[in-house]
C-alpha cells in the first residue's frame, strides 16, 4: 500500500476490465463486447490529484465508475485503502459510500426533479448523519456558499437553474458528508471560466484542509494542468501516459498526447492564427473492434511496422513516469545508481 | 460574410420572466442582437445570465407557464416568431433552424434508438424514404466523428458516452441543412481533438450553405478561434457587443475585462490560484434599476446605483453598457 518513498496508495487499479455485451440479431445473441475499459492499470495517492484525461468516448467515465464500484468488474481489481472493493458486502458497501463520491458529467440526468436543492444536498446527510433540522440546514447553506449558490435558491427545483447552477448542486451533494476520494467527472464543463475557477479552488482549499483525494476527469486540458498532480491519458479502453503534471505538460512522450496538447485553442485570437497543431487523420476506432497491435495505429503521425503487429506494453521510461509506445525503450535504474 | 448584409434574424427588446412560487425571476432583459447570414455571433457570459433562456425564448421552446415572454420581437425573414403559431414555429424549429442543447440528456428520448431520432427529422422535413433516411443518418455520424456509424444506429442514448451524445445532438440540428443554427455549449463535453473536428465541420457548413449560426459557449479558446463577432451576458442583459478581435483586445465593461482575466492556459506560466470574479450574482427578482453588475465592479460609481446603463456605441460596430471609461478611468460621456 506504500511506494518507495512512503506516500499512501489510498486507491490501486489492477488490469481493470469494464466491457459492455452487444447483442444483435433477431435473437438479440451476444456477438460481442464494447470495451470501454480494457486493462488499465494505476495508482492514487492519498491527498493527491490524479487527471483522467483523453478523446470522448475513450472510456474515462466508465474507469471512474468501476473504481466506485457502480458497475460489476469484467476482469482486475481495485483496491482502495487496502481492500479490494470487489469483496465488499452490500452492508459494507453502504458503510463506505460516504468516504468516496462521484461528481457526474450529466447533472441533470443526475438530480432528482421532484425534490428541491435543499432536499437533494440534504438527502446524503439524512441517510448517514444524524443532525438535527437546524444543524442539517445550517450544513446545507454552508455546502451552498462553498459552490457559490445563492442560499435564496435553497427552495427551488432542478429545472429553475441554469446550466451551470445545476453542476453546482451535484457538487455540494457529493461534498455534504466530507468524502474521502471524490471521482469528479468533468465537474466544471457546464461552467463559465469565473466558477470553474471559483470550484477549482474550493476542491484545493478542501484537499488542503482535509486531505482529499481526486480523481478529475477532464477534456480541459488546461484546468487539468492547474488542479492535478500527476496525469493519465487514456486512448481507446487504455491509458497510454501516466506521468506528473510538469513531464506530461513541458515533454510530452506518447504522439497521442502530444497531438492532444497541440490542438489546445488558444485564447486570444491574435495567437490562434499561428499556432501549430498536429490534425489527426485516420479512422478513430470503435472500443467493439479496436485494431491489431497498438490501439493508436490507425492515426498515429510516428506510426511503425511494429506498431500494426504488437501491442506496445505500459513501461517506465523515466523515473516516475510510464508510457505505452514503441517510439520508446525501458528505463534501466542501474544508470541512475551509476549517475 | 457581406458586410451590410441583411440579417437572417433580428431579436429586439426581447424580456422574458419566470413566474415562480417565490415570486418573479427576470431571465432576460431588454436583449437586442442580429445575425447575418454565414456568420457565427459567439455568446458568453456567466452561468446563469440568461444565455440559454434568451436562445430558448427566440423559438418558443419555454414551457408557458412558469416562462413569460413579455416584449420583443424575433424577426425570422419576414415572420415575427413571437407571434407565429405552435404548428408553424414547429416546422420553423425542425428545418429551418436547427438546435443543440446544452443538456444531451434530457433532449435526446431514452426509449428511441439514436438512429430512430436521427431519421425522424429527416422524414418529416426533408420527405426522405426509410433507407434514405438511415443513409444519411449514417453519414451524419460519420461527420461528427463517431466510429461504426452503422452499428452504433441501433444503440440507445445510455449506450453512449457524454462526448458522444452530445454529437449525435449537433448530428440531428444539422440533419435538414437548416438556416440558422443555434448552439447551446455544444461541444462542452467534447476533448479538444474532436472539438477541432467539430469546428471544422461547421465553418464547412458555413462557407458552403451560408449557415448562420449563434454559437454559446463558457470556452473563450473557442470564441477566439471561430466567432466573427461577440456578445457578452451578464444579469440578463448584454453588457457588451464587439467584433471578436476587438473584444479580445479593447475590452471596455468590467465584466468581460475581469472575465478575459480569469482564464487559465496550458502554455506559459501557471499560477498557484486561479482568479475569481470575487461576489454573488444578482437575484434578478425584478426589472433592474441599476447597473446589474455594480456589487461587483470595482470601477463602480454613484450613478451605477442609480440607472441601468445603456449600450452606448464606443467604436466601429462595438458597444458597451457602463458609466466608467477605461481610458480616462471617469465617467463615460453618455
Ligand atoms: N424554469 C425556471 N424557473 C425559474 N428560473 C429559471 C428557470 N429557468 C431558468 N431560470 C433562471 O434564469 C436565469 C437564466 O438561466 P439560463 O439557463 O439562461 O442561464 P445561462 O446563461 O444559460 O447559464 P449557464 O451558463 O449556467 O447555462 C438563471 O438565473 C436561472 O436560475
Ligand atoms: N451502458 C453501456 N452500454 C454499452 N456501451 C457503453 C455503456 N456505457 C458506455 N459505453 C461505451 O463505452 C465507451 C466509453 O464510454 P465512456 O462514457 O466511459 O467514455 P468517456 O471517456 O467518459 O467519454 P466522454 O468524454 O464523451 O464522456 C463508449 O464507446 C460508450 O459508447
Ligand atoms: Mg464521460
Ligand atoms: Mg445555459
Amino acid at each position: 500500500m506504500f511506494d518507495a518513498g512512503g506516500k499512501k496508495k489510498l486507491v490501486e487499479v489492477t488490469n481493470l476490465k469494464m466491457h459492455f455485451p452487444i447483442f444483435g440479431g433477431i435473437m438479440r445473441r451476444h456477438v460481442g463486447d464494447v470495451k470501454a475499459v480494457d486493462g488499465v492499470s494505476f495508482d492514487i495517492y492519498e491527498g493527491e490529484t490524479l487527471g483522467l484525461v483523453g478523446e470522448s468516448g475513450c472510456g474515462k467515465s466508465t474507469c471512474g465508475r468501476a473504481i466506485l464500484r457502480l458497475y460489476e468488474l469484467t476482469d482486475g481489481s481495485v483496491r482502495i485503502d487496502g481492500t479490494d472493493i470487489a469483496s465488499w458486502s452490500p452492508e459494507e458497501l453502504r458503510q463506505v459510500r460516504p468516504t468516496m463520491q462521484m461528481v457526474f458529467q450529466d447533472p441533470q440526468a443526475s438530480l432528482n426533479p421532484r425534490m428541491t436543492v435543499a432536499a437533494i444536498i440534504g438527502e446524503p446527510l439524512d441517510e448517514h448523519a444524524k443532525s438535527s433540522k437546524a444543524e442539517r440546514l445550517d450544513r446545507i447553506y454552508e455546502l451552498m456558499d462553498a459552490v457559490g449558490l445563492n442560499r435564496d435558491f435553497a427552495n427551488r427545483y432542478p429545472h429553475e437553474f441554469s446550466g451551470g447552477q445545476r453542476q453546482r448542486i451535484g457538487i455540494a451533494r457529493a461534498l455534504a458528508l466530507n468524502p474521502k476520494f471524490i471521482v469528479c467527472d468533468e465537474p466544471i464543463a457546464a461552467l463559465d471560466v469565473s466558477i470553474q475557477a471559483q470550484v477549482v479552488n474550493l476542491l484545493e482549499d478542501l484537499q488542503d484542509k482535509l486531505g482529499l483525494t481526486y480523481l478529475f476527469i477532464s477534456h480541459d486540458l488546461s484546468m487539468v494542468r492547474h488542479i492535478a498532480d500527476r496525469v493519465a491519458v487514456m486512448y481507446l479502453g487504455k491509458v497510454v501516459e501516466l506521468a506528473s503534471r510538469d513531464q506530461l505538460y513541458n515533454d510530452p512522450k506518447h504522439p497521442y498526447t502530444q497531438a492532444l496538447l497541440s490542438a489546445v485553442p488558444e485564447p486570444d485570437p491574435a495567437i490562434e492564427d499561428t499556432g501549430e497543431r498536429i490534425i489527426l487523420t485516420g479512422d478513430v476506432p470503435s472500443p467493439a473492434n479496436p485494431p491489431k497491435g497498438c490501439n493508436f495505429c490507425t492515426r498515429c503521425p510516428k506510426v511503425m511496422d511494429i506498431c500494426r503487429r504488437e501491442d506496445p506494453v505500459f513501461k517506465t521510461v523515466e523515473k516516475g513516469r510510464q508510457v505505452a509506445c514503441h517510439l520508446y525503450e525501458a528505463y534501466q535504474p542501474a544508470e541512475e545508481t551509476a549517475a | 460574410m457581406p458586410d451590410g448584409a441583411l440579417p437572417v434574424l433580428e431579436v429586439k427588446n426581447l424580456k422574458t420572466v419566470f413566474r415562480t412560487r417565490q415570486g418573479e425571476v427576470h431571465a432576460v432583459n431588454s436583449v437586442s442582437f442580429d445575425l447575418k447570414p454565414g456568420e457565427l455571433l459567439g455568446v458568453v457570459g456567466e452561468s446563469g445570465s440568461g444565455k440559454s433562456v434568451t436562445m430558448m425564448s427566440l423559438i418558443g421552446l419555454l414551457p408557458s407557464p412558469p416562462a413569460e415572454v413579455r416584449n420583443g420581437q424575433v424577426l425570422f425573414g419576414d415572420r415575427d416568431l413571437l407571434q407565429a403559431d405552435d404548428d408553424t414555429l414547429r416546422s420553423i424549429r425542425g428545418a429551418r433552424i436547427g438546435f443543440i442543447f446544452q443538456d444531451p440528456m434530457t433532449s435526446l428520448n431514452p426509449v428511441f434508438t439514436v438512429g430512430f431520432q436521427l431519421m425522424e427529422p429527416l422524414r418529416k422535413h426533408m420527405g426522405m424514404s426509410k433507407a434514405q433516411a438511415r443513409k444519411r443518418a449514417k453519414e451524419l455520424l460519420e461527420l461528427v466523428g463517431i466510429p461504426d456509424a452503422a452499428q452504433r444506429l441501433k444503440d440507445f442514448p445510455h449506450q453512449f458516452s457524454g462526448g458522444m451524445r452530445q454529437r449525435v445532438m449537433i448530428a440531428i440540428a444539422l440533419a435538414c441543412d437548416p438556416q440558422v443554427l443555434i448552439a447551446d455549449e455544444p461541444t462542452t463535453a467534447l476533448d479538444v481533438t474532436i472539438q477541432a473536428q467539430i469546428l471544422e465541420l461547421v465553418k464547412e457548413l458555413r462557407q458552403k450553405l451560408g449557415m448562420a449560426i449563434v454559437w454559446i459557449t463558457h470556452d473563450l479558446g473557442v470564441i477566439a478561434g471561430i466567432a466573427d463577432r461577440v456578445i457578452v451576458m451578464y444579469g440578463g442583459q448584454i453588457v457588451e457587443h464587439a467584433p471578436v478581435r476587438e473584444l479580445f483586445g479593447n475590452p471596455q465593461h468590467p465584466y468581460t475585462r475581469a472575465l478575459l482575466q480569469t482564464i487559465p492556459t496550458v502554455h506559459g506560466g501557471r499560477a498557484e490560484r486561479l482568479r475569481v470574479i470575487d461576489g454573488q450574482p444578482p437575484m434578478l427578482g425584478a426589472q433592474p434599476a441599476a447597473c446589474p453588475f455594480r456589487a461587483r465592479c470595482t470601477h463602480r460609481m454613484d450613478r451605477c446605483n442609480r440607472e441601468n446603463p445603456m449600450r452606448v456605441a464606443v467604436g466601429p460596430d462595438h458597444d458597451a453598457a457602463c458609466f466608467w471609461h477605461p481610458e480616462t478611468g471617469g465617467e463615460r460621456d453618455v
